[in-house]
């Protein structure tokens, strides 16, 4: 792993600004990035317009006019930069994701198990194992970037994308596993879907997902899915949110 | 005010200055791409400058009031503007009413995206913080989507003293200078140290012409080949409105409104805030060129654009106590004008008796 002995400050035009903390994919180095969006979070830095944590680095935006001396500006981030720790949190908060596996909702369920030599069943049991990491949002309103899947499910994308993918299609690409949160094209290999909306802009939280956040799909059957669906419709689901503790697995 | 879409011209959407808040859960800010001519407009209307409006691009809309009454006004490119088939100015507030047919054709000189802007601004729902139209995930505007014929559009409330803001002009000096042989200016980074000496020199020395793949999402463009040093793959991190990525083979595209919020490219530089509309305002075939400043400089430039709406909106306030106020609209029974100097600070104050 690559971490910065000093966090780098990137200049990205007149109103943004990025620290970055090392050049690998890490949770040591994504907890740095989500432990410095705390602390501006809570600081009382006046001008800035959001954060936007990525893998392994923070964007900074502000209004260059609010924000007083650049270069003091500059100072202050840096000097908060330099006070995180990449101290890995056991705890934090898990979202369970209830996925209907196979059949219609996962098409492509048979090329991974073909793929994988594994079972339906063991894919679905080794997917819904651990705890998936949320490092970072991007690519589509709601669409988070997973850390954690077991690597004997990698299955390469499809050769031919699909032109729509349903919104709450669970599916892998090589290493990766993730939820698609509006329908859009994507060669992704579909394994199932969730009812849960990940992205719902009409919604007191539009976006289900943060990063920092942990996620575990639990899987579900068709007539649980229904009913999760029309609680969703309606609105009166709410999401399993749990505590994860040092000591639960 | 009640409008109704006969045509609704190439691409006609919603904007306000954009959904911003949401980037860090992947969602693109979208907005004007043009926010310093949006403002103008809206402060012509009598409206808050970051009211929504109606953004147009290279081909407008033709509209009929069905209801009410309202000023409107059109800046940014110019582009053919007609009421009732007679030849109507840009960049000034014009009463009109029920019956009225407001048509923008296309482009008769410089830019390619135009606001139209309306007095108590577009009454469509506020979606996370913002009206405007986000296509690709269909969010905002009129359902998430470009204006159809048949639409109707709904103005909101008006703002107060909105009547005495009729036949207001944006002054010459203060429309926004678009010519399109001024470099764009850039401030180098976040990634430069990606490319070679030589692939910078490349870019702040060479002209780039806009390819065809031009949008509200980035502009491609088309010409000598920036060197990296290793490759334009790094690991996907935010991208800035105005961000200058350069994918593996070496052409720039300008990031705009629309933009993925995340990406994987190196982006050698970022465009000057103001000189990011400078290069929206202009078309597929056009050339560009860029010019390296500092951060300091950048910022100088942010805050002359600043200054200009500061102003507009004083000399709004000077237009609307003048003396001469037409009688129709809402009734005005007595206006005082006085002005305050507030911690340095130069007011000028209307009060007005409203009923």
């Amino acid at each position: 792993m690559a971490e910065y002995l000093e966090p780098k400050i990137m200049c990205a035009g007149d109103s943004a600004v990025v620290i970055e903390f090392g050049d690998s994919i890490d949770m040591k180095i994504n907890a740095r990035v989500q432990q410095l969006r705390r602390y501006i979070e809570n600081s009382h830095l006046y001008g800035i317009i959001e954060l936007v944590p990525t893998y392994r680095s923070l964007a900074i935006y502000f209004d260059p006019l609010a924000v007083g001396d650049i270069g003091l500006f500059f100072e202050k981030l840096k000097s908060m930069a330099q006070r995180t720790k990449g101290e890995v949190s056991k705890g934090g908060l898990v979202i369970v994701i209830p996925v209907c596996y196979g059949e219609k909702f996962g098409p492509d369920m048979e090329n991974v198990a073909s793929h994988t030599g594994i079972s339906e069943e063991e894919i679905i049991r080794r997917h819904t194992a651990p705890d998936y990491y949320c490092y970072m949002l991007g690519f589509t309103p709601g669409f988070s970037y997973l850390g954690g899947m077991d690597e004997s499910l990698a299955t390469p994308r499809l050769k031919e994308p699909r032109k729509v993918i349903p919104a709450g299609s669970v599916g892998i690409a090589g290493k990766q596993t993730g939820i698609y949160p509006i329908d859009s094209p994507g060669g992704w290999q579909l394994i199932g879907r969730t009812p849960l909306r990940l992205f719902d802009p009409q919604g007191e939280q539009p976006f289900l997902i943060d990063a920092g956040m942990w996620v575990r799909f639990k899987g579900i059957g068709k007539e649980e899915y229904d009913e999760i669906a029309s609680e969703v419709a309606s609105r009166t689901y709410k999401p399993e949110i749990l505590q994860k503790s040092g000591d639960v697995a | 005010m009640i409008l109704e879409v006969q045509t609704p011209g190439l691409l006609t959407t919603v904007q306000d200055l954009g959904r911003w808040g949401y980037q860090g859960k992947g969602m693109p800010v979208a907005g004007a791409m043009d926010p310093h001519a949006l403002q103008i407009g809206n402060i012509l209307v009598g409206n808050n400058p970051q009211e929504a409006a109606l953004e147009i691009t290279a081909m407008g809309p033709k509209l009929i009031v069905t209801e009410g009454e309202g000023l409107i006004a059109l800046v940014g490119a110019e582009l053919g503007f007609n009421i009732n088939g007679v030849a109507a100015p840009m960049w000034q507030s014009i009463r009109i009413k029920s019956g009225d047919e407001i048509l923008v054709a296309s482009p008769k000189g410089r830019g390619c995206r135009a606001y139209l802007c309306l007095s108590g601004g577009i009454d469509v729902p506020v979606v996370m913080g913002s009206k405007s139209t986000y296509l690709r995930a269909k969010v905002g505007g009129l359902e998430g989507r470009p204006l159809k014929a048949q639409d109707t559009l709904s103005t909101g409330p008006l703002k107060p003293l909105t009547w005495q803001t009729a036949d207001f002009q944006c002054p010459e000096h203060l429309r926004p200078d678009r010519s399109e042989d001024s470099p764009l200016r850039v401030v180098l980074g976040p990634q430069d140290d990606a490319f070679t000496e030589k692939g910078i020199k490349t870019f702040l020395e060479s002209e780039y012409t806009i390819t065809n793949e031009a949008d509200r999402m980035g502009y491609r463009l088309e010409g000598e080949t920036i060197e990296h040093k290793s490759g334009a793959d790094i690991i996907s991190d935010a991208i800035p409105l105005g961000a200058i990525q350069v994918p593996g083979h070496g052409k720039p595209i300008c990031m705009l409104a629309d933009r993925q919020t995340t990406g994987g490219y190196a982006k050698i530089a970022v465009l000057c805030t103001p000189d990011i509309a400078n290069l929206a305002q202009r078309m597929p075939g056009q050339k560009v060129r860029f010019k390296s400043i500092t951060l300091e400089e950048s910022i100088a430039v942010v805050k002359v654009g600043r200054e200009q709406i500061d102003e507009l909106l004083r000399l709004r306030a000077s237009y609307r106590t003048r003396k001469v106020f037409p009688g129709e609209g809402t009734v005005r029974k007595e206006a005082y004008r006085m002005r305050l100097k507030i911690q340095e600070v130069t007011y000028d104050v209307t009060v007005e008796e409203v009923d």
